[in-house]
Formats: C-alpha cells, sequence, structure tokens
C-alpha cells in the first residue's frame, strides 16, 4: 500500500542525507521526495512516499524517528488527509495534453510556435493517470514535486 | 582567556571527563596533536593501527561504562576506523570519534588524504557533525558525547576540517550548563499503564523465561534484574551481548542462549509460555526461523529504543524506557499486586529446565577428565583459565570458535566482564579491546582469548602494549584453521575447507611475542596446560601470549539447526540432532 511518510528535520547539512540513506540500510524504496523549509525555516518538512505493509511503515517510521536531526515523523496514510502533487510538463503544442491538464488544474506558462509549458496538480492518483493518458507522443519533458499533504481536521505535525 | 581550536577540544574533552585518547597522527590532525602535547589531562595512546583505536576506546567503554574516545586524521585515518564504528554501533557502545578533515576551502576537491568521512561512516553511527565554526567546537562536543551516551547509546563522529584548528585563531571557550536537543529526547521512564499490564502476565505465566541482553549492561540495570527474579525465581538466560548481567552461579541460570546456546536455554525459550525480553533484540542468532520462534510464547519487551521493538517478533506488551528504571517499575507494580505466583507451575518449569540440563546440558568438568586427549580440547582451555583466574578476570575475545568456547564455559558473575563484538562479529577486536580494559583497570586481571585467525589482524597493537607497558594475558587458542569457518565447511560443506587452513605459514608466535618484547610460552599437552596458565599469570608486569595447539576437528555445540529450524532444533554433538 502507498504510505505518505511527513517528516519534521533539523535545517542542518548531511540532514536529508540521513533520511534517504536509511530507506536504502533498511531495504525500503523512496517513491517520491519532496523537502522544503517551514516556518523560521531552521526546520524542514519532507514528505516522503513509499510502499509497504503496516509493519513495514511502522518500523519505517521508528527507523527514521532514531535520527538525531528528526524533530518529528507521521505517517499520514494513517488517518484522514490531503494530499496532492504538483507536475510541469513540456511539450509539442498538443490539444489532447493541453485538455488533460486543464483537467487538473492545468495553467499555461509558455506557448509558441514549437513548445508549450504547463502545470498542473491534483491528487497524485489523478496525477499518475494523467501522466499515463499523456503517453510519450508529443512529450518533451516532465518534472513533479512527489506528493505532499497534511492531516485533515485539528491533528498537526508541528514543533 | 581565547583559545585556538585544537584547545578548544582538547578543555571540551577535559570537561567531559576524558582520560585517554587512542589516535594515530597526520597531516590533518596536526593541530589538534599540538594541542594534546601541551595539556595534562587526557592520556594519547599511540596505537599501530585506527582499527586498534576504534577498538581500544570501545574495549575501555565496555569495561568502564563510560563513553571511548578515539583521533584519527582524514582520509585513510577515517576509513581506517570504520570498522571499529561498525563494531561499536552493531553493539550500542558510546564512543566519540574525532577525525581530521583536509581544509574547508579542499573539501569536495580530490584533495590529499580527502575521503567524506560524514558520507562513509553515516549508516554506522548513531549521529556525525561537522564543525563549521571554530567556536562551535565545545558545544559540538557536549553534544556528541550527550548523544552518545544516552538513549540506546552509539558512537559519534565529529569530523573537523584542519582550519578550525589553526592555532592562530583564537575564540572563547564557553561550556552549556547542560544540553537539550528539541529532535532528541530520548524516553526515560515506562509508561505506568504497560507496567501494569506486564505485570498482570508476568505474575500468571506458568512458564516464564527471562531473556536479558545487553541493554541490561549498557544500562547498568544488572541489580534490578538480579531483585527482580529474587521475586520471581524464573529461569534466566543472557544473550552474547548479556553476559554477565545475571550472575552464572545462580541456580536460575541457563547459560546463553540462541545459535550456540545452551540446550536447557534453547528448550526453555521454544516452550516458555512467556518470554520476558530486557534490553535484548530478538536477533537472527537467538530466534533462528522467527515464523517458528518460541509457539507458545506471549512476549514482554522492554527496550529503551522503540525500533528494536516488534522489529523481529512482535511484541504483546511492549515498554519503551531505560531497563532500569522500567525493572524499578515492574519491581514496585509485582510487589504491589494481589496475584498470587502460580509457584507449583513454576516448580514444575523451573523442575523440566534441570531435566534438559541433565539431558544435553554442558560438561564443565572436562578439565578434570582423567582420560588425558592426545591433543588438547579447546573448551578445557577456557575452564583452566577460568580457575586461573577464579572467574575474576576482564575476558575480550576476538570472533569464532574461541570466542563461543568462553562464552559457555567461562562463568561470568558480574557485568562488563566480557567484551567481545557481538553484533558485527569482528575478528582483531580482542587485543586492541583488551588495552582499552587494561588501562581503565591495570591492577585487574585482563585476558584476551583469541584464535590464531583473529589475532593476526591486529597483532601490531603487540607493540603499542610494550609502549605502555600493558601487561595482558593473550591466549591463543591455536587450530591452525579458521575454525568456524571450518565448522560450517564440515557440516554444510562436505568437509570441502576452502581457504580455512594456513597450517603450514603460521608464524612462531612465541618468537613473535618475543620481538615485540613480551613473553611467548606454547603449549601443546593438556598436561603443561595448568602450569602454564599460572606461570604467565605469576607475571604480574609482562604480558605473556600463551600460544595453546588444540584439536582442529572440536566443533561448538550444540548449534541451532538452520536455515527451516526452531529454538528447540539443535546439533548436540557431531551427527546428532536432539
Amino acid at each position: 500500500m502507498k504510505r505518505i511518510i511527513s517528516i519534521l528535520i533539523e535545517n542542518k547539512p548531511g540532514a536529508l542525507a540521513r533520511v534517504v540513506g536509511l530507506f536504502h540500510q533498511r531495504g525500503y524504496n523512496i517513491e517520491t521526495l519532496n523537502v522544503g523549509p517551514v516556518f523560521d525555516g531552521s526546520y524542514s518538512r519532507m514528505s516522503v512516499t513509499t510502499r509497504g505493509s503496516e509493519n513495514d511503515v511502522e518500523q519505517i517510521t521508528k527507523q527514521i524517528n532514531k535520527i538525531i536531526d528528526v524533530i518529528k515523523v507521521s505517517d499520514l496514510t494513517e488517518g484522514d488527509h490531503h494530499e496532492y502533487e504538483f507536475i510541469m510538463i513540456k511539450f509539442r503544442q498538443s490539444e489532447k495534453i493541453q485538455k488533460i491538464l486543464k483537467g487538473l488544474n492545468g495553467k499555461i506558462h509558455e506557448k509558441n510556435k514549437d513548445v508549450m509549458v504547463m502545470s498542473a496538480w491534483g491528487p497524485s492518483g489523478d496525477i499518475e493517470i494523467a501522466i499515463k493518458a499523456i503517453g510519450k507522443a508529443n512529450l518533451f519533458e516532465i518534472a513533479r514535486s512527489g506528493s505532499i499533504g497534511l492531516h485533515e481536521g485539528e491533528k498537526v505535525l508541528k514543533i | 582567556m581565547k583559545l585556538s581550536g585544537g584547545d578548544l577540544l582538547m578543555r571540551a574533552l577535559k570537561d567531559e571527563g576524558v582520560k585517554f585518547i587512542f589516535g594515530y597522527p597526520g597531516g590533518a590532525a596536526l593541530h589538534i596533536y599540538d594541542s594534546i602535547f601541551k595539556q595534562k589531562a587526557c592520556e594519547h595512546i599511540l596505537v599501530r593501527h585506527e582499527q586498534g583505536a576504534t577498538h581500544a576506546a570501545d574495549g575501555y567503554s565496555r569495561a568502564t561504562g563510560k563513553p571511548g574516545v578515539a583521533l584519527v586524521t582524514s582520509g585513510p585515518g577515517a576509513t581506517n576506523a570504520i570498522t571499529g564504528l561498525a563494531t561499536a554501533y552493531m553493539d550500542s557502545i558510546p564512543l566519540v570519534v574525532i577525525s581530521g578533515q583536509v581544509q574547508s576551502h579542499l573539501i569536495g576537491t580530490d584533495s590529499f588524504q580527502e575521503t567524506d568521512m560524514i558520507g562513509i561512516s553515516r549508516p554506522i553511527v548513531k549521529h556525525s557533525f561537522i564543525v563549521q565554526n571554530t567556536q562551535d567546537i565545545p558545544r559540538i562536543i557536549q553534544e556528541a558525547f550527550h548523544i552518545a551516551t544516552t538513549g540506546r547509546p552509539g558512537p559519534v563522529v565529529i569530523d573537523i576540517p584542519k582550519d578550525k584548528t589553526d592555532p592562530s585563531k583564537l575564540y572563547e571557550y564557553k561550556r552549556a550548563k547542560e544540553i537539550s536537543l528539541r529532535s532528541y529526547q530520548p524516553r526515560v521512564l515506562p509508561h505506568p499503564g504497560q507496567i501494569k499490564k506486564a505485570c498482570k502476565k508476568i505474575l500468571s505465566a506458568e512458564r516464564p523465561v527471562i531473556y536479558a541482553g545487553g541493554g541490561v549492561i549498557l544500562g547498568n540495570a544488572h541489580k534490578e534484574l538480579i531483585a527482580l527474579n529474587k521475586i520471581l525465581k524464573a529461569p534466566v538466560t543472557n544473550t552474547l551481548m548479556g553476559l554477565g548481567a545475571y550472575p552464572a552461579k545462580d541456580k536460575y541460570f541457563m547459560g546463553m542462549l540462541g545459535m550456540h546456546g545452551t540446550y536447557q536455554a534453547n528448550m526453555a525459550m521454544h516452550n516458555a509460555d512467556l518470554i520476558i525480553a530486557i534490553g535484548a533484540r530478538f536477533d537472527d542468532r537467538i530466534t533462528n526461523t522467527p515464523s517458528m520462534f518460541a509457539p507458545d510464547a506471549k512476549i514482554v519487551h522492554i527496550d529503551v529504543d522503540p525500533a528494536s521493538i516488534s522489529k523481529i517478533i512482535n511484541a504483546d506488551i511492549p515498554i519503551v524506557g531505560q531497563v532500569k528504571e522500567s525493572l524499578l517499575a515492574l519491581i514496585k507494580e509485582i510487589k504491589r499486586s494481589k496475584i498470587k505466583i502460580d509457584s507449583e507451575a513454576l516448580d514444575n518449569w523451573n523442575m523440566q529446565i534441570s531435566q534438559w540440563r541433565a539431558k544435553h546440558g554442558l560438561d564443565h568438568d572436562l578439565y578434570l577428565s582423567k582420560i588425558k586427549p592426545s591433543m588438547i580440547a579447546p573448551q578445557v582451555v577456557v575452564q583452566e583459565l577460568y580457575h586461573a583466574t577464579q572467574g575474576n578476570a576482564f575476558i575480550t575475545s576476538d570472533v569464532g570458535q574461541h570466542q563461543m568456547f568462553v562464552a559457555q564455559y567461562y562463568h561470568f558473575n558480574k557485568p562488563r566482564r566480557w567484551i567481545n563484538s557481538g553484533g558485527l562479529g569482528t575478528m582483531g577486536f580482542g587485543l586492541p579491546a583488551a588495552m582499552g580494559v587494561k588501562l581503565a583497570f591495570p591492577k585487574q586481571e585482563v585476558v584476551c582469548v583469541t584464535g590464531e585467525g583473529s589475532i593476526q589482524m591486529c597483532i601490531q597493537e603487540l607493540s603499542t602494549c610494550l609502549q605502555y607497558n600493558l601487561p595482558i594475558k593473550i591466549i591463543n587458542i591455536n587450530n591452525e584453521a579458521l575454525g568456524m569457518v571450518r565448522q560450517w565447511q564440515d557440516m554444510n560443506y562436505g568437509g570441502r575447507h576452502s581457504a580455512s587452513t594456513y597450517s603450514d605459514s603460521l608464524p612462531d608466535f612465541v618468537k613473535l611475542a618475543q620481538s615485540y618484547g613480551h613473553v611467548g610460552m606454547k603449549v601443546t599437552k593438556q598436561s603443561q596446560l595448568k602450569k602454564t596458565l599460572d606461570k604467565a599469570f605469576a607475571m604480574k608486569d609482562r604480558l605473556v601470549f600463551i600460544d595453546v595447539y588444540v584439536d582442529p576437528n572440536e566443533h561448538v555445540y550444540p548449534m541451532l539447526v538452520s536455515p527451516n529450524g526452531s529454538m528447540k532444533d539443535m546439533w548436540i554433538k557431531k551427527n546428532t540432532k536432539a
């Protein structure tokens, strides 16, 4: 099952590598990864998507928690949550692609004779479907933010 | 007064109470070495290889409970320290390893003796620091010692670029009153609700087993463990790392468990209805096949590291907390409880264990046998050593058959007396570790039990022992082969001894010890054994290397049947399964 693990981590050199390295050390895969400083910038929020059973994820979160620079860890998928992914796509003018992206909050950033750049965002499941539907024809490149998410309701992951 | 980076470092180490630094100089560490020269609080021990430095610091830590400190230079100095770091990491030993690094502006340029120590050591340290500002050195040292010694202990690396210890740049020394890290707050006290649940389960068990590991020793909780079992009267087994946590002479002690554990300990685990795991981590050398592990047992698991709980074997009642605090809470709860222990069931259970012990238990009186075989049995060497030292010595070991024979036949009644690389299984550990122990306890007997394979992995430290006058005793159990490898080849590979023998090319260990300025002795007959040991131990101020030739065909038994075996499936002797 797909999991989104949110991590608050000290914004220190090498901290990110500790988390990424741990997945490999313990035999788990990272599907997507997003990181950026939040609040006063002294710490960052990471969102990692991975696949595994409940036991796997329990072990991963415990191991991540042991990293000294990690302040808090939460498996968003344990409860109700919001989850989105942002993508940017460069393609040769294509009605089909434009139409698909429009359905996902699509926005045009550049448009000329040969090239078009658009962004879109939505639940990562929808993004996956869109990427499959777009296929290879007319597609130049694609960049994904990876899933990010927050708990629903009053539950917060904060220092 | 303002201090240079090197002086700040030494001052901070002094304030942490560091007595010894095990190290080896080199370019990137030279400013630090100049600062070492100018102070007296910490004695520097010059090893002959950086692996020796980390193992010596590790041995010092295991024997004293204090953190060990090693200092190495950049590049090869740092990479040579890696095996020692991994050894300490696997056994949760608090070390602070300081590595010199090339100057900041050269980092990333493939400069001379540059290696990414932080990157290389990342998976085998509890934490690591790189010094970016000289004035941070005192804080980093404080944090490093705090992290290394609290929670589940472990090694910490501090990488210091050479320019951060520049003698011409001076800074104020500041020491914080206390260390508090928002991202690191290990749990100390157990959850009271979990203690209540555990108490109920424990008191109503009919076939309980206490399975205690290295965490009891690291957490200084052996007295609490003894106190707990004064009430429970349950059979106790220790892991390889836990030997000494519960006194071997106690009637409830079953010996070690696991791969080469005693018959009664493994049978008790398999047949238990409750396993009380204390500071132990159910590793693969204990459980055998996890799905076949202790089928009837409920598990109470006490550990300071939540990630150790339910990692391999699911815990029914997890208790996260320091072992000492958890045991104290448990004892208090048990004393308060109205549930009566079913002593009839417990008597029957202890009786069953006695029967197992009588059936296939280890023979601790082999050395008394009137029939002397033509070759010395390695077990007899350990038994004679036990009697020669009255069981009071600090014993370090390397890895392999000799290590298992000590674990089986030397009865450890006190914690921190048995010093060996359990998790990583590092050959070469024993001699440098013994140096660290001897420096900490110069008046105590320190013995390194090793094999002719292992000893050659850090033999150069004999030179260090001469320089610092460390009169340890080395018992080389010499079977002219990599014994444990050979045993597996005998049992699983049709006796094809691939790359496990070298009898024609072994050094003359007596001459080798002598050339390092020590005493060498050789034993080939059992009749010489006791006399030689007595003679060696009488030489209080000399390092004595005793080369004991033993039967190369001897195997370590019991041995768990694997793969696809449970803890009750054991080889009891050659070609005989229990």
